[in-house]
């Protein structure tokens, strides 16, 4: 098989190999968080903007986060990828980040956030989101370069 | 807000994921079983989507407008969109995937309770 053969057949098969399988399972979920935050932030910035400022705008980021690490996860490509994993890196230092600085200052959050207290108001799915995300990236990397090997020695001669 | 249709869409959508779940577990690709539990959980929503325009237009009103509107209508989108998505893959994962929009449905369902008589945030 040379090596357009080779392309179109991954492309025939269409689906990114992030969003497949289990993979499937964790778009659903990221999808669902990029809905729920997005609306949400909305919602408080344009009308109750003045009451939780640092709050709300952390919730917004998160939900951009969420939005770029549903569509990075749900195509194909390294280029997509990497998106995917920078996504989910963002996403992990800043539920961290945010749930750390909840805690330490609760009197900057007075409202909830999404990633305040570690997203416990969300039964915790926000720092285990980006765990199980990054996980899911390493081994669908390390399945890509193994199907890539044979195809790359039949090149040379 | 009907206490009762929400008590039955929270039910059917649990009892429809916990199937998934099932028929995940069994290794199964999602089926015309599971799709007419689909088709039986919108019907349910779409009843109470009805009876919350009647019972506003009655003059009642919810103790979080804005909030309850994008609840009503996240409760009848998730599951059309959950079914196409779940079946771009005919393997057990599509059944994890229904699974977890129902389980989505029935916290829609009860967020869509606590905005009408504001008990949460």
């Amino acid at each position: 098989m040379d090596e357009t053969a080779q392309v179109k057949e991954t492309a025939n098969r269409g689906a990114s190999p992030t969003a497949g399988g289990p993979g499937r399972i964790l778009v659903t979920v990221y999808a669902i968080f990029a809905v729920a935050a997005c609306s949400r932030s909305i919602v408080q910035i344009s009308t109750e903007f003045g009451h939780a400022r640092v709050a709300y705008l952390l919730s917004a980021f998160a939900a951009v986060v969420y939005v770029v690490a549903t569509v990075a996860l749900a195509r194909p490509g390294t280029a997509w990828h990497r998106v995917a994993v920078a996504a989910c890196a963002t996403e992990l230092a800043g539920v961290l980040a945010v749930g750390t600085a909840s805690v330490v200052d609760s009197a900057a959050f007075p409202d909830q956030a999404v990633w305040s207290n570690y997203g416990s108001g969300y039964l915790f799915i926000p720092v285990i989101l980006p765990i199980v995300g990054l996980t899911w990236l390493r081994r669908t990397a390390a399945r890509a370069r193994i199907t890539d090997r044979p195809a790359r020695e039949s090149t040379n001669p | 807000m009907i206490d009762g249709l929400a008590a039955a869409s929270i039910a059917c959508a649990l009892v429809a994921g916990a199937a998934c779940l099932l028929q995940t577990w069994r290794d199964r690709a999602v089926g015309v079983g599971l799709l007419a539990a689909a088709g039986v959980v919108e019907a349910v929503l779409l009843a109470q989507v009805i009876s919350a325009i009647v019972i506003v237009a009655g003059g009642s009103h919810a103790d979080q407008p804005t909030n309850f509107v994008l609840y009503l209508v996240a409760s009848v989108v998730a599951l059309p969109v959950g079914v196409w998505w779940s079946l771009g893959d005919r393997s057990r994962w599509g059944s994890g995937v229904l699974g977890v929009a129902f389980l989505a449905v029935a916290i829609i369902v009860v967020r869509l309770g606590q905005v009408w008589e504001n008990t949460g945030g």
